[in-house]
């Protein structure tokens, strides 16, 4: 993997000009007091527009009326426990498990991947589904891949499935489907989203024409948004002013990537090694066609079909019972704040997360923990 | 200071990562029942780079480091540098830019490889010249294979100054100086470690400040209100620990921190912040406003602080925070906890 070459004097000139995002706050700002009601909320469901807002600092140039959400768009809080269960038995069953490092902390009902590993068994981090692939080959034990992430993610595992693997290799797929959530959320009776900001680079693999039925449905709108702080800004004045107009429509503002056909090749790849299986989302509900599941095809590389996975020798132990009290779901569904659960900042820390939400760098929670919820910054020195 | 809910039987890697959790860790196991500190000078519960023995005329400053690291050899240098440079760093940090002597004790692994422990012999020798320091004393064990992993150092520095600088004497007013590029160690060592095949344009920083330093402080004339060494936890932990110290909040602006291209791209592939990572040739100075300007001209002067940049200044407000200003908003510079992991997407 060559490091890109980055020219960094035309990328400030393109993406990182503070002078333009100072008028894009502005138009924001303007805006929602046209709309004249409070709060005005939006939902991004992708966890790298949250790590961006957050990274660059932009919810203290956000009005107070505008409330932008962040939905269940971090595929690591919303894998289900009982996924990271068969994670943890494969484990404790010996085989050796390779995953992200946002996986290994988060909590089965027993025990995370990190508490496994503290007993003996053999997890291993690794950057791309490819990596899994070499770490196979250099080693004589079975590997399994537990491969978490949305359709951007499950892309790149596809791939590598139709590439030669060594037969010690397998999958364990918690990939998700991100278009049927938007659904569950759009129809949850509490919800008050009025705007979606849809991320950038899953509408690269579909395409922002998916997005039409869902419009025509729930009569909101949804604007397709790059990860630049100047996409983030561009792409939230555009839905804001969707938003006052009354005119749900999709607006790609990521033209530079996205097309409304999107990429048909990774979509083949795609649907050709998965299929879109329905499945509980940890804390937001059973989510129809939301889990991505290996075909028949690929069933010798199904690690579920090759191993019997012992999910009952794991339950024999108490199930956690502070995970009762956690509103992850809740906060993943944009109907509550961290600061509304009981167990933030207090049983409910980075370094013993309760739920997933406190987990994973994209989490709600541990942004939140991390940087002070939406502090005040704007008038110091 | 709070525990933070650690399960405690047991300790952590997330407790050697130099972040909250150790000091915790040092606190609540290693400060306990220590005898009084000196009565002019710093100890231990300071938890300072290092401590201070008044002499009457003038301070001793001790301080001690033992180093491991994976891999051993890296771009821009390896353990025997590594080992050299921060004691010698740790003393500067403190005022005492004259080395007067090093010790070096070396834990090794049954059947370590002769030539790997003479070529990090020949980088400690080469480290020594540098920094002008000389080793006077030092030890040798040999462990059985599998009871260590490899290659321990331990360096332990004296030195003397008739003022002590510390890591706690910041003030509203007082600006923020960084003596070059950050991130460069700790990206390096993480694109080496997983063999991320980045290594191309990342090198270490590694290398003995006490000559940078005592430029800066003669050119200060006392207007150097705190020094650190942003290693483990990087320039973020570095800050935190100063703010928290000194009672001060801290006000940064990200566009003025150096950071070499190559580091803030294998930053952004890994989801990891540059200013979260170890540093091993940088400083961080609080100084007068008054003085910054002559201090960043001596540091400029030197061959290793041609990147110093003032990049922040000291407030009374949100004591022991870091408020970063992006150029597009604002948020709180978060304190790393734990080795940073990359993320998923």
């Amino acid at each position: 993997m060559p490091l890109p070459r980055i020219d960094a004097a035309a990328r400030e000139i393109k993406f990182r000009n503070p002078e333009l995002a100072r008028r894009l706050s502005s138009r924001i700002a303007e805006l929602t007091a046209e709309i004249g009601r409070s709060p005005v909320s939006v939902m991004h469901v992708c966890g790298s527009h949250e790590q961006a807002i957050a990274r660059w600092g932009l919810r203290a140039t956000f009005p107070r009326d505008l409330n932008v959400i962040m939905g269940p768009g971090c595929p690591v809080c919303i894998t289900d426990m009982p996924e990271v269960d068969e994670g943890v038995a494969l484990a404790r069953q010996g085989v050796v498990i390779a995953t992200y490092g946002d996986m290994v902390k988060v909590p089965g009902t027993v025990m995370s991947l990190a508490g496994a590993q503290a007993e003996g068994a053999d997890i291993r981090v690794v950057y791309s589904a490819g990596q899994a692939v070499e770490l196979a080959r250099a080693e004589s034990k079975e590997v399994v891949f537990f491969a978490t992430g949305f359709e951007t993610t499950a892309v790149a595992t596809a791939a590598v499935l139709r590439g030669p693997v060594p037969p010690n290799f397998s999958v364990l797929s918690a990939h998700k489907y991100i278009p049927p959530v938007m659904e569950i959320v759009a129809e949850m009776p509490e919800t008050r989203v009025e705007g979606f900001l849809a991320a950038g680079h899953a509408a690269t693999i579909t395409g922002w024409g998916i997005f039409e039925p869902f419009v025509q449905r729930h009569r909101i709108p949804v604007v397709v948004a790059g990860f630049e702080p100047l996409d983030i800004l561009s792409g939230l004045a555009r839905l804001i002013e969707l938003v006052r107009d009354g005119t749900p429509r999709v607006v790609n503002m990521f033209p530079r990537c996205v097309t409304r056909e999107g990429n048909r090749r990774a979509q083949e790849e795609l649907w050709s090694v998965f299929r879109p299986v329905g499945g509980r989302w940890r804390g937001i509900a059973h989510v129809p066609n939301g889990n991505l599941r290996l075909t028949d095809a690929w069933a010798h590389l199904d690690a579920r079909r090759r191993f019997t996975i012992d999910l009952a020798g794991l339950w024999d132990y108490a199930p956690a019972t502070l995970a009762a009290d956690c509103i992850c779901g809740n906060i993943m569904s944009g109907i509550a704040s961290p600061t509304d659960c009981t167990l933030f900042g207090k049983e409910c820390v980075p370094d013993t997360p309760v739920g997933a939400c406190m987990v994973s760098s994209e989490g709600t929670c541990k942004i939140w923990h991390q940087y002070g919820g939406i502090p005040n910054l704007g008038d110091m020195a | 200071m709070k525990t933070l809910g650690l399960a405690l039987d047991h300790v952590t890697l997330k407790q050697g990562a130099g972040g909250r959790a150790m000091r915790a860790l040092i606190e609540d196991v290693f400060l306990k029942d220590l005898p009084a500190p000196p009565a002019r000078g710093i100890g231990a519960a300071a938890m300072d780079d290092g401590a201070a023995l008044w002499l009457g005329d003038r301070y001793l400053v001790v301080t001690t480091d033992s180093h491991v690291v994976h891999p051993v050899f890296f771009p821009g240098g390896d353990i025997g540098r590594l080992s050299i440079c921060g004691t010698v760093n740790d003393l500067a940090m403190m005022g005492a830019t004259e080395v007067l002597a090093l010790t070096c004790a070396v834990v090794l692994e049954e059947g370590y490889p002769r030539a790997e422990l003479e070529r990090i012999q020949s980088s400690i020798r080469k480290a020594c010249r540098e920094a002008g320091a000389a080793i006077v004393t030092g030890d040798t064990k040999v462990m059985g294979r599998g009871e260590i992993d490899g290659i321990v150092l331990n360096t332990t520095g004296i030195g003397l100054t008739e003022r002590v600088v510390t890591d706690c004497g910041l003030a509203p007013g007082d600006r923020i100086v960084v003596t070059g590029a950050i991130g460069d160690h700790g990206l390096a060592i993480m694109a080496a470690r997983h063999a991320l095949a980045l290594e191309g344009e990342l090198a270490s920083d590694v290398a003995p400040l006490n000559g940078l330093v005592r430029a800066a402080l003669d050119a200060a004339g006392g207007a150097i209100t705190a020094m650190k060494d942003p290693t483990r936890g990087g320039l973020s932990s570095a800050l935190h620990e100063m703010a928290e110290k000194s009672r001060v909040g801290i006000v940064l602006e990200e566009r003025a921190i150096p950071v070499h291209d190559a580091v803030r791209a294998a930053g952004d592939l890994l989801g990891i912040d540059p200013l979260h990572v170890a540093n091993e040739g940088k400083a961080v100075m609080g100084v007068r406003p008054e003085a910054v300007d002559r201090v960043l001209e001596a540091l400029r002067a030197h061959p290793l602080g041609r990147e110093a940049r003032a990049v922040g200044v000291c407030v009374a407000e949100r004591p022991g925070s870091i408020v970063l200003d992006t150029g597009f908003g604002r948020r709180l510079l978060a304190e790393p906890e734990g080795e940073p992991l990359p993320r998923i997407c």
